[in-house]
């Protein structure tokens, strides 16, 4: 029964249960850095969704043939050959997304989210459930960036994908600042573990390592996992 | 001449710190502030590699211009800077162990750490030449350990603190980040008053 777990589960898995950003605290950064507005956040959201299942499709379907040694520089190369695509894509017909999101588009190759689901779950499932985890890690990813982004963008500059809301308020510049980055998306997460502790799951969060692929590597020796890290806190106070 | 490479290496460190203000590198912010000793190392380390990465990128950049193959920068950046990676481990390893005890462990999460790829892509959008690029990356470096040796510091007393049961772990550290950011605000134009560039 376990093995025929059904498509739509797998897509429904990325939005919630394994939310990558509120869950897993993977790819923190852009959801950081492109959340200024909705528009950017929906834009970089999308991108890291073809990514996700362009590379979730090729690296499933080499998973045979890819030796174990060399996969992560190979999983890098796929990667990286997708974020030129979509580049390329995006110079072309979207050049304004490109402006905005400037340095952050080819960054998309060191997003842990996508080298992570390649390790986790395109090295180990058939093509079409690759996809779709890839789907559904990337709707999540963009649904987190989209809150972000309505939340900064309406606080910060008092507009909604770029439409004036005449809000009777001056709006706080703090929130489109890199302060304001970290205060919302640090309040997101707590009010996601709030909601957890009423209904009982509360997620231990790991700070990037679940899905880093250089977990296994370090070991313990530079990322503290989270329950170390409680007992050592403990101590420590 | 060196008037604007102290502007650029002062604006790295304060105005466009790469952790604070960029969101560059926050994997290892986050996961690696824990004590002020593997905050220093992994910053050092991050330092190190940024500044070979960008002396081996740069030249590689210009051939790429010369041949028209721009379109590969992406995919050639992260190979070279993951061949890097594992060559300067294999090095250290080899030549000068005790370095690679201090500094080794942290090199396996520099090749997927943003920051590095980050700062070779600026150098080049910004068009950086040669000298002006690596007083870039290290100028990088050295306000990514700033900010690391900031935070590890903060975030000893944030552990000790109790916050809302909601807020504990990583919300509260996150918020506190949120505040060390916003005193980098404050060097907003700093930089280029008292180096006029």
């Amino acid at each position: 029964m376990e093995e025929k777990k059904s498509k739509l589960s797998i897509v429904t898995n990325g939005l919630i249960k394994e939310n990558p950003a509120l869950r897993l605290v993977l790819g923190t950064c852009p959801t950081l850095a492109v959340t200024t507005s909705a528009l950017n956040g929906l834009g970089m959201g999308l991108s890291a969704t073809f990514v996700l299942i362009c590379s979730g499709i090729v690296i499933s379907a080499l998973r045979k043939v890819i030796p174990g040694t060399v996969r992560l520089p190979s999983y890098i190369t796929i990667i990286a050959g997708f974020v030129t695509v979509l580049m390329m894509l995006m110079q072309a017909f979207l050049p304004s997304l490109n402006d905005a999101l400037g340095v952050y588009l080819p960054l998309i190759v060191v997003n842990c989210i996508i080298l992570g689901r390649a390790e986790m779950f395109a090295s180990k499932n058939n093509v079409l459930d690759s996809a779709l985890d890839g789907l559904g890690m990337g709707l999540g990813f963009t649904l987190t960036l989209v809150i972000m982004g309505v939340v900064r963008e309406v606080l910060g500059s008092g507009t909604l994908f770029g439409l004036d809301l005449h809000i009777p308020l001056e709006p706080m510049t703090l929130f489109i600042t890199p302060t304001g980055g970290f205060l919302v998306f640090g309040v997101l997460m707590a009010a996601v573990i709030w909601i957890e502790e009423k209904t009982n799951n509360r997620k231990e969060r790991n700070i990037g390592c679940e899905g880093c692929p250089s977990a296994e590597l370090c070991q313990d020796k530079t990322c503290e996992k989270a329950p170390a890290e409680a007992t050592n806190g403990k101590e420590g106070a | 001449m060196a008037a604007k490479l102290a502007a650029i290496f002062f604006s790295m460190i304060l105005v466009n710190n790469y952790v604070l203000v960029k969101f560059l590198g926050i994997c290892a912010f986050l996961g690696v502030s824990k004590r002020m000793d593997s905050a220093v190392g992994m910053s050092c380390a991050v330092t190190v590699v940024m500044v070979i990465a960008t002396a081996v990128i740069w030249p590689i950049q210009q051939l790429l211009d010369a041949w028209g193959l721009g379109y590969l920068q992406t995919v050639l950046f992260i190979l070279v800077i993951a061949t890097l990676v594992q060559l300067l481990e294999l090095f250290l390893k080899k030549f000068i162990p005790p370095l690679y005890v201090s500094l080794g462990v942290y090199l396996p999460l520099i090749t997927t750490n943003c920051a590095v790829l980050g700062v070779t892509i600026l150098n080049i959008d910004e068009g950086y030449t040669f000298p002006e690029s690596l007083v870039c990356a290290l100028g990088a470096g050295i306000g990514f350990m700033l900010a690391m040796v900031m935070f590890s510091i903060v975030r000893g007393r944030v552990e000790a603190a109790k916050p809302p049961k909601c807020f504990e772990g990583l919300p509260i550290t996150l918020v506190a980040a949120s505040i060390v950011a916003l005193s980098f605000t404050g060097f907003g134009g700093i930089v280029e008053n008292i180096f006029g560039a």
